[in-house]
């Protein structure tokens, strides 16, 4: 059976199992705007789990594309260096912004920690009151009855809104945020090409500059829960803006990481109740099932496909020899698929058992920290949601983002429908 | 058969039988406890089945590995009680064992 939630229009690729198995390589980003890197990981996690692919953004790479291997790779650091490249291609050597998920202990753990407060339990339980109020302000705001985007209107706001209060950013300039997340993401690196890599760079560069100024004024300031102040502030990192790249590299990592994930799993919420009314109804009848059904969105669109690793060593794993230097690619996209792991995988089931049992934040020292404020932030957007609407309806096929690394959408067209008094 | 005591944060307390050689997260996530979130399914790799061990118990638990540590490093409320549930093993030994379970799991 077709998986009509992946059904998209776009340039195909050939299917899978007409191509040589030794010739398959999935880091194509055109795969993933069509949804047939689906194809290609059922493919390998039957025939090759563990594949070699010479072929890549910057040279060969791994594909581990079953759960429990997956599992395996992201808990052994000390095999599995994240030092430099956290995704496929190997990134330019005289522009390489670092942080703290692209190094390993003891620089990691020290930069980690220093930011870690800003999105620890306990300050959620705080940002759910603000962000309580301010989504459903925007939820207001929404036209009835006439086709609007979802993407920029509601899941591109709540998330950039969400992230200038984590950073306490100027609220009036809060949308050069996703500008600048943006401009991370599109690179030939992830088989993106919408930009050239100098403008990206340059772009980048005032994201650098704009922060230089607002680290010195919080530095200035008394210690507060924002990112920039508890950097600024931590003994361990408030030598952070003497080493530019470093700062830059910081800065990225919580900008992408709070931008993409949180923004296409609020649309992905959409496009899958619109795909699988029964969910819906089931949903509308039974509001106590939103967070259950917030794990089962951010698993069934996993924003990001993968994270890298590379070898510190040689190591036999799943029957292949890894050598030392290779590339290892983690496609949490296929592990929260795999069906060994996951009963009917390729079903959105919002009642789902072990629903948070996924790959989406990754494991071991790595996974994401801002899990927390992911999941409150969709949950909230649901729950407002149900208070004031019957219905949110798809009126075309949103467009998708051309990526190996960023699931997403870059449009989504839909109208609404008001909840009957 | 070991028993094992879960105290709620807000003083509520559990008494689950255990079967020897299961993990008192598996325990905690097998009876529906909520609190222990286990996203990792016991793997050592998630963080979010944090506990802390009575401190009558503590001498009775095996230490913790450098991986547990490193999870745990970035739990919210980590002190010296603080424990992977997923990384105690019960045995009959640990027969009433109490653990009580945080305000939030990060």
């Amino acid at each position: 059976m077709d998986n009509l939630t992946d059904v998209n229009s776009g340039e195909r690729l050939p299917d899978p199992w007409t191509l040589p198995l030794a010739t398959l390589d999935p880091s194509d980003g055109r795969l993933f705007q069509t949804g047939q890197h689906h194809d290609y990981f059922r493919r390998l996690r039957q025939e090759d789990p563990v594949h070699w692919s010479p072929t890549g953004p910057t040279g060969g790479y791994w594909s581990i594309t079953k759960y429990h291997d997956i599992m395996a790779v992201d808990r052994n650091h000390k095999v599995f260096s994240s030092d430099k490249h956290i995704i496929i291609g190997d990134q330019p050597v005289d522009f390489l912004p670092t942080n703290f998920i692209a190094k390993d202990p003891p620089v990691h753990d020290v930069q980690r920690k220093a930011a870690n407060p800003a999105v620890a339990p306990t300050r959620v339980r705080e940002l759910e009151v603000i962000m309580r109020g301010r989504i459903g302000a925007v939820l207001d705001s929404l036209p009835v009855g006439e086709p609007f985007d979802w993407v920029d209107k509601v899941s591109i706001e709540l998330t950039t809104q969400m992230l200038a209060t984590l950073f306490d950013f100027p609220w009036e300039d809060r949308r050069l945020l996703p500008y600048w997340s943006d401009a991370v993401t599109s690179t030939e690196l992830v088989g993106n090409s919408n930009l050239s890599e100098e403008a990206r760079e340059k772009i980048l560069m005032e994201c650098l500059v704009y922060f230089q100024e607002l680290w010195v004024q919080r530095a200035a300031e008394p210690p507060k829960f924002d990112f920039i102040s508890l950097l600024a502030h931590n003994p361990d990192t408030k030598d952070m803006i003497q080493d530019p790249m470093d700062f830059l590299g910081n800065l990225i990592l919580l900008i992408v990481g709070g931008n993409d994930t949180s923004r296409n799993s609020m649309s992905g919420g959409v496009y899958f109740l619109n795909r699988n009314p029964g969910e819906f109804a089931k949903l509308k009848q039974d509001p106590s099932l939103v967070p259950n059904m917030v794990s089962e969105i951010i698993r069934y669109q996993t924003p990001l496909a993968h994270m890298r690793r590379t070898a510190l060593e040689d190591i036999e794993f799943g029957g292949k020899l890894i050598k030392r230097g290779d590339r290892v690619v983690m496609w949490y996209t296929s592990g929260n698929r795999d069906e060994e792991v996951i009963v009917d995988p390729d079903r959105f089931w919002i009642d789902r058992p072990n629903a948070r049992q996924h790959l989406s934040f990754g494991f071991g020292i790595h996974r994401c920290m801002g899990n927390r404020v992911a999941e409150m932030q969709i949950r909230v957007l649901w729950e407002e949601f149900l208070k004031r609407f019957s219905d949110v309806t798809l009126v075309s096929e949103p467009r998708r983002v051309q990526s190996n690394f960023v699931l997403g959408y870059e449009t989504m067209p839909v109208v609404l429908t008001k909840l009957e008094a | 058969m070991p028993k094992v005591n879960f105290i709620e944060p807000d003083g509520t307390e559990h008494c689950f039988d255990a079967v020897p050689g299961t993990s008192v997260m598996s325990v905690a996530f097998d009876n529906g406890l909520p609190g222990i979130d286990a996203d990792c399914g016991g793997m050592c790799a998630c963080g979010t089945c944090h506990v802390y061990v009575d401190k009558d118990w503590m001498g009775w638990i095996a230490a913790s590995t450098e991986e547990e540590q490193q999870m745990l490093a970035f739990a919210e409320g980590v002190e010296e009680r603080s424990r992977l549930s997923c990384q105690i093993t019960l045995t009959d030994q640990l027969d009433g064992l109490r653990v009580y379970i945080p305000e939030s799991q990060h």
